[in-house]
């Protein structure tokens, strides 16, 4: 009797153990992996710092880049000021690109245009493109929310 | 002694000596050992103030984590947010336990409040015990408020609007007490990083003040037996504390664990939409399950009663219900007295029943928002 | 007496200015003004609702009443002497002198320049070009002029949204005539234009969405001269707002095939006052297309319309294929805002491709395309990694339960062996 038992016993605290321990393990991976930081190192999008340097940039010319979910576009006007809007298309959302032969913001779906101001001066766009703030520190351009 | 320790028992034999040379664990050895939990038929109630600490526990732990990615500015906590649910390694899973827990925790809550209200536990020795209990549940529920604005998506920005409102309507005072909880005039940023200050530091401080009260004190009087049986004549079974009813506590823990797991890999927690203070409200603004009474009541009381505002009026209502709450170990004189108390019974079963309905109707009453 | 209905006159006057004051406009006419208070305070249906309507006029705003365009003597309470046509009393004029009188000032550039010095100041010469102007001249009583446009006596300014040449309300004003097939009896004119306009696009863009600059009657038959525009003419009108669709066009063959088979461009396919929504049905060579209006099945030009065709099914499947799935991933809980950002590109390739259409060449048509398709392709694959990012979530979930019930069980055991030992 008294062996049956304590071997039951001791199967019962192996049941018992090796759930527990199963479990601590099952959990603290989780956790372990959540502790160490994504490759995308922090999240983005009041503000973002593009990948290219002041200088690296054109004069008259445009580039997108992403700014939370939406696009956005870089310029450097003729006159050398670095400028940013979205670049969603207030007519039908097409993204906009720069026109260096125009000097100006041009969507290629139906022909809107907009100036270096952002503001809609033809074509089918109902509204300006949403300013940003260009903040250039040493050499790195940081774009933000609310011109 | 001496020798390596050949097996887990072994080892943690030996650090027992090592501390028991050093710490006098003598009275908490005594606790362990003869701390008993009664047993008859309405010991399942037990187990819901260790549910709610465990699932506190888990607020915390997941908490931690949480705030390691997380950022507290109207600009950035949303995307912080967004960043923890996509980017971050498991960061679905802790935001979504740490939701869904809070939930349920809210939840294990009331059943403990009712539990210990219809066994009439707040009764002598335990007045203390039921006040710091109180405390408590005003301090869960401020907890669940706070960290609904956190991840400052649509949803969360007007809820807050409302609840501050409502709270704006306190006579006399209300109008200071909004303005200390909005810091300012609106639900600005200034809102957030209060509440997130709140949810994080302030609250967690009280908690662990007052609930470290609240379970010294049930430490130090035991479990309360319902007068019935206390009474009944019969010798009251009990069975030790440790192992027995903590490891009836861990099946208990171990699944609430599984359900959480469950419900973040099945119904994970939205992030909804960023919050924008000049769009309109969408329809079908609410607060969370446990606010809803308290919402759908305001809704269906009259804008004005004579002279009086309705919304003042039914936010005195229940200051009053929580007042009366507060008191009843005080008011309930019968139970003092060891008698029946059907009175009391009744009013219990009434506030059960208005919780109940009302909540209901919050959601399945037309006429939103 | 006298004296007592003036002064009832007036208090009636400034009553009804008040109550009517609601909107903006509504002046109060300067007191001792013969016109306003005879005709007020006389009640008769015949001459009491100009003098009812002024108030909201603009003119009166501006300091012009009854008698600048009516002649006559305000300052004269009698009859006699307040409508006296010896002393150039106008009184109602006639419907073919309604230009000139409004013209008296409004061609008037030194007068009109003390209003609004950028005002234009051609609209009668521009309205005798119209078909309008021209019938008038011929003794047309029935056909528009100033007043039938413009309104009254409750002249509103252009820019007041209750005028009734505001954009919104320009189809309203011309289907008074243009939508009475009644009143229309004896012209060669259709009567369903009104009827057929308002199914279209533009209307829509215009009265739900409320894009101002869509275009209602007046934009594209001129409001002053109107004149419908002829065949060769109406693609330049539809090029103004449709740009870059009609450079496409004039590039393609089709201009000069148009041109010889005297098809007006543009209006061939797409009507001119029902435009419809297009869509990527109206390309190709099944019954529902366009293209097999001239093309026979033989030719070549029904080989490009299936191969155009051919190319916009494939992209607007691919983007549909993607959308679906991140949507489907997105509602199950994933995070897949950044495939979805991605995915614009393909939408845009979509929109370019069907404004491309209209250079009828299916090869840069096939390039667009295959830019998006890919594009839509590669999102569709995020989609499936977001669907397997979900069951490897589910699976894990499942592990977790069942070593969580191993413990369970194991604790069960455990409770149940030392409640047997009472320990």
């Amino acid at each position: 009797m008294q062996t049956v038992t304590s071997s039951r016993r001791g199967f019962v605290n192996f049941l018992m153990g090796s759930g527990f321990g199963a479990m601590a393990v099952w959990m603290l991976y989780p956790v372990v992996r959540f502790l160490i930081p994504p490759k995308s190192g922090e999240p983005t999008i009041a503000s973002v710092t593009l990948p290219w340097k002041p200088a690296e940039v054109k004069t008259n010319s445009g580039r997108i880049f992403k700014f939370g979910s939406q696009p956005g576009i870089l310029v450097k006007t003729p006159a050398g000021e670095l400028r940013a809007f979205a670049a969603t298309c207030t007519h039908l959302n097409c993204t906009v690109q720069y026109r260096e032969e125009k000097q100006d913001i041009w969507c290629a779906c139906h022909n809107g245009i907009y100036d270096l101001n952002g503001k809609n001066v033809s074509g089918p766009p109902p509204r300006p493109l949403e300013g940003y703030k260009v903040n250039v520190k040493g050499d790195q351009v940081i774009v933000s929310k609310g011109a | 002694m001496g020798g390596f320790p050949r097996s887990l028992a072994e080892l943690v034999k030996a650090a027992n000596a090592w501390i028991e040379e050093r710490i006098d664990l003598s009275g908490l050895r005594e606790l362990i050992r003869h701390k008993v939990v009664p047993v008859h038929r309405h010991t399942i109630w037990y187990y819901f103030g260790g549910m709610t600490l465990f699932l506190f526990v888990i607020q915390v732990l997941t908490g931690i984590l949480l705030l390691l990615y997380y950022r507290p500015s109207a600009e950035e906590a949303f995307e912080s947010v967004q960043f923890i649910v996509t980017e971050v390694e498991f960061g679905w899973l802790i935001r979504s336990i740490h939701s869904w827990s809070a939930n349920l925790l809210v939840a294990t809550m009331m059943i403990h409040l009712f539990s210990v209200y219809f066994t009439r536990a707040y009764r002598k020795p335990r007045e203390l015990t039921w006040l710091t209990g109180m405390a408590l549940f005003g301090i869960f529920l401020f907890f669940g408020f706070s960290g609904y604005l956190l991840p400052w998506n649509e949803l969360a920005y007007f809820a807050t609007k409302v609840g501050t409102d409502v709270a704006g309507q306190v006579p006399l005072v209300g109008h200071l007490i909004a303005r200390v909880l909005r810091g300012g005039d609106d639900v600005t940023g200034a809102t957030l990083s209060r509440f997130y200050g709140i949810h994080v530091a302030i609250l967690p401080a009280l908690t662990t003040v007052v609930l470290g009260i609240h379970l010294f004190l049930v430490q130090q009087q035991g479990m309360s037996v319902p007068l019935e049986i206390e009474q009944g004549g019969q010798p009251i079974r009990t069975m030790p504390f440790i192992p027995h009813f903590l490891l009836r506590d861990l099946v208990g823990w171990l699944s609430a664990l599984a359900v959480l797991g469950a419900l973040a890999a099945y119904f994970p927690w939205e992030l909804g939409v960023k919050a924008d203070p000049f769009a309109p409200a969408p329809a079908g603004i609410r607060p969370e399950w446990y606010f809803m009474y308290m919402f759908q009541t305001l809704k269906y009381i009259p804008a004005k009663i004579g002279p009086i505002d309705g919304e003042v009026l039914g936010v005195l209502g229940f200051g009053v219900g929580g007042l009366f709450l507060l008191l009843v170990p005080f008011l309930d004189r019968k139970t003092a007295r060891g008698e029946k108390s059907p009175l009391f019974f009744w009013i219990g079963v009434g506030i059960v029943t208005y919780i109940v309905v009302l909540s209901v109707l919050g959601y399945v009453a037309p006429g939103g928002k | 007496m006298r004296r007592v209905w003036r002064r009832l006159g007036l208090i009636l006057l400034a009553a009804m200015l008040w109550i009517a004051g609601g909107r903006a406009e509504a002046q109060r006419p300067p007191e001792g003004n013969s016109c306003i208070e005879c005709h007020q305070g006389i009640g008769d249906p015949r001459v009491t609702p100009p003098a009812e309507k002024f108030p909201q006029d603009i003119h009166l705003a501006k300091g012009i009443l009854c008698q600048d365009c009516h002649g006559g003597d305000p300052k004269n309470f009698d009859p006699q002497g307040s409508m006296n046509r010896a002393k150039g009393f106008i009184g109602k004029p006639r419907h073919e002198a309604i230009p000139q009188l409004c013209g008296r000032c409004h061609s008037n550039a030194a007068y009109m320049k003390r209003f609004n010095p950028t005002i234009r100041v051609d609209q009668v010469q521009e309205y005798f070009t119209s078909v309008h102007g021209k019938r008038l001249r011929q003794g047309d009583q029935k056909v528009a002029t100033c007043i039938s446009c413009h309104d009254v006596h409750k002249i509103r300014a252009i820019k007041d949204q209750q005028a009734w040449t505001y954009p919104v309300k320009v189809v309203e004003t011309c289907s008074r005539c243009h939508g009475d097939a009644k009143y229309m009896q004896g012209y060669k004119l259709a009567t369903d234009v009104v009827d057929k306009y308002k199914q279209s696009v533009h209307y829509e863009a215009l009265t739900k969405k409320g894009d101002l600059s869509a275009p209602t009657c007046n934009v594209c038959h001129g409001n002053h001269g109107a004149t419908p525009p002829g065949v060769d003419s109406v693609a330049n009108i539809c090029g103004i707002c449709h740009s870059l669709t009609a450079d496409f066009f004039n590039q393609s063959p089709h201009k000069r095939a148009f041109a010889a088979m005297g098809l007006a461009p543009c209006v061939a396919c797409h009507n001119n006052h029902d435009v419809l929504r297009p869509s990527d049905t109206m390309v190709g060579t099944d019954e529902k297309a366009v293209c097999v209006n001239c093309h026979d099945a033989k030719s070549p030009g029904y080989q490009k319309a299936a191969a155009i065709r051919a190319s916009l099914d494939e992209l607007r499947g691919a983007v549909q294929r993607a959308t679906e799935i991140l949507d489907r991933a997105e509602h199950a809980g994933m995070e897949v805002s950044q495939a979805k950002f991605e995915l614009r590109g393909a939408t845009d390739a979509l929109l370019k491709t069907r404004a491309t259409v209209h250079q009828f060449d299916p090869v840069p048509i096939k390039k667009l395309s295959e830019e998006g398709v890919q594009i839509a392709n590669r999102m569709h694959e995020k989609g499936v990694k977001a669907m397997e990012d979900l069951r490897f979530r589910h699976r894990g979930l499942w592990v977790s339960v069942v070593i969580i019930l191993v413990a369970i069980v194991g604790l069960v055991l455990k409770i149940r062996e030392i409640d047997r030992r009472g320990v």
